[in-house]
């Protein structure tokens, strides 16, 4: 990827993802959340991910999105007059993001600097076979344990909603 | 740069294939309705009040899309101005460009240059498609939020709720295809419906997988939002759903995505549960018939057979969803979730787990 094109998607991206906690109405940070979710597909399409970016669209933008924006419609939130919203919120957002800031320039500052020499990626990179080779054998264990972790979440929702009903 | 003129060209045919078939399916609509309700239709459409000639499918197909897209273009009070007009555009968007990954025929050879006729040969196909078709979701949701109408609000939710649970059950019956033509790309799905079972028999898709094509016809419609699964639109309640608040242009627009979508369901059980583009013993070179003789063909003679084969089959699946439209009342709205959830859903995960077992055996 060039610094062209690195660039054209990386000044909207950081439009569209400010936009999402800048904006007062709801719907239109979900709507700023959706953009930021396909920009960053676009990254992966170019960094040659085909599949990751794909699924990207379909877990985020296409299920996850939806969601938000049923509950925001369901509950029908409107957009907040500022002086309403509370103090102690926007305190810990500031803590939380200032550190956060810190960890990630930390990180930025051990990754090797200068030019990185171009490894040619191997014939095959980022179709499904070649992907959900590396997840069946190298990453197996991790992946087993992220899908029982969501099936725990499933069931502690089905759980939750029995318990009231 | 030749290249990419096939590409140009081959995506510019799907796109307006696909958009013209849609106006074509509106009067299809409208006189299949009145083949079973047994009434004549619409059979005409004075011109500027003075030309009352029975000028039949064209005048028709002409004069209902000037009139939409004619029509005063209406935004209520209160409404979200900007979403209100992006919603028709944001549904159009996806379903337009989900057609590109559908294969409408094998290869011609022109010269020494081979043509794969599939807009986008693409190594992850099937999920391109899931993808694209749940962001159609946005549309609708979008529309009916903006429209500033308790109606138009009930349906979009209704939509979305609709929309989220029966992608499930039309991905899991994805999966068992894919488990079993061991792809995602559906031109290598519809090649490998061309071999024979026996020797007569087309090995196509519905022979291996009849479960998760009911499963996947069923999710389907109910993802193109049509009766029996119009529950979003629910005229006798919802007046009409998330597009109640919409006219002219942009209310045209959203009926076109109906249909689209309609026709995405037709391509897509076409090429994995049908054959594709396959005529039956017809392969690159000629008929192969099971009793030994060969007829050859040239290659742009076998390449139109497998067009038309692939568009026949389309416009017949196009057909039946119209058809079932007209004859099924729509569920009520626990019924649409419990025939999700409680049937489509466990009926495709089993169908995934013995689908598995055959192939671990075999």
């Amino acid at each position: 990827m060039d610094y062209v094109t690195f660039f054209a998607l990386a000044l909207p991206l950081i439009f569209v993802a400010t936009m999402v906690i800048v904006h007062p109405s709801p719907v239109y940070s979900a709507l700023f959340l959706v953009m930021t979710l396909f920009l960053l597909a676009v990254y992966f399409l170019f960094l040659e991910a085909h599949l990751v970016a794909v699924l990207q669209i379909i877990v985020y933008a296409g299920a996850i999105m939806v969601l938000f924006l049923f509950v925001i419609m369901l509950l029908n939130l409107q957009a907040e007059p500022r002086e309403q919203q509370r103090r102690g919120v926007h305190r810990a957002a500031l803590i939380g993001g200032g550190v956060l800031a810190i960890e990630l320039f930390v990180l930025l500052r051990r990754l090797p600097t200068g030019d990185t020499p171009d490894r040619a990626l191997p014939p095959g990179f980022g179709t499904v076979q070649a992907l959900s080779e590396r997840l069946f054998t190298d990453f197996l264990l991790p992946f087993e344990i992220t899908s029982i972790l969501l099936l725990v979440a499933m069931v502690g929702a089905v759980v939750l909603a029995k318990r009231q009903g | 740069m030749a290249d990419f003129a096939i590409t140009f060209v081959l995506t510019l045919m799907v796109l307006l294939m696909v958009l013209n078939l849609g106006g074509v399916l509106l009067w299809v609509e409208r006189k299949g309705s009145a083949v079973l309700q047994d009434r004549i239709g619409a059979n005409r459409a004075a011109i500027f009040g003075k030309l009352p000639f029975n000028l039949g499918i064209i005048n028709t197909l002409v004069a209902d899309p000037i009139k939409l897209f004619t029509k005063e273009n209406f935004v209520p009070q209160g409404a979200d101005k900007l979403l209100h007009t992006l919603a028709p555009i944001i549904a159009l968007l996806p379903v337009l460009v989900t057609f590109i990954a559908i294969p409408f025929g094998d290869v011609l050879v022109i010269g020494d240059r081979v043509i794969n006729l599939q807009a986008a040969s693409l190594n992850v196909g099937l999920l391109y498609i899931v993808a694209m078709v749940s962001l159609g979701v946005y549309g609708v949701v979008l529309g009916g939020w903006a429209s500033n109408n308790r109606w138009a609000l009930l349906g979009g939710i209704r939509g979305a709720a609709q929309m989220i649970s029966y992608e499930i059950p039309m991905g899991l019956s994805l999966v068992a295809v894919v488990m079993t033509f061991g792809s995602l790309d559906l031109q290598d799905i519809a090649r490998a419906q061309g071999h024979l079972i026996g020797g007569w028999i087309p090995a196509w898709g519905i022979l291996y997988q009849p479960l998760a094509f009911l499963i996947f016809m069923v999710a389907g419609i109910a993802e193109s939002k049509r009766v029996p699964f119009d529950l979003p639109e629910a005229e006798s309640e919802l007046i009409s759903g998330y597009f109640t608040e919409y006219s002219g242009a942009k209310q045209a627009t959203f009926m076109l995505v109906d249909f689209i979508e309609s026709i995405i369901v037709a391509g897509l059980v076409t090429a994995m549960f049908f054959g594709g583009w396959q005529v039956p013993f017809l392969l690159r070179d000629g008929f192969h018939c099971p009793w030994g003789s060969v007829i050859s063909l040239p290659s742009v003679v076998v390449a139109l057979l497998q067009v038309g084969s692939f568009t026949l089959k389309v416009l017949f699946f196009c057909w039946l969803q119209i058809m079932i439209r007209w004859t099924l009342p729509r569920f009520r709205y626990d019924q649409l979730m419990n025939l999700s959830w409680k049937g489509l859903i466990p009926l495709s995960l089993g169908n995934v787990v013995i689908t598995a077992l055959l192939i671990f055996l075999l």
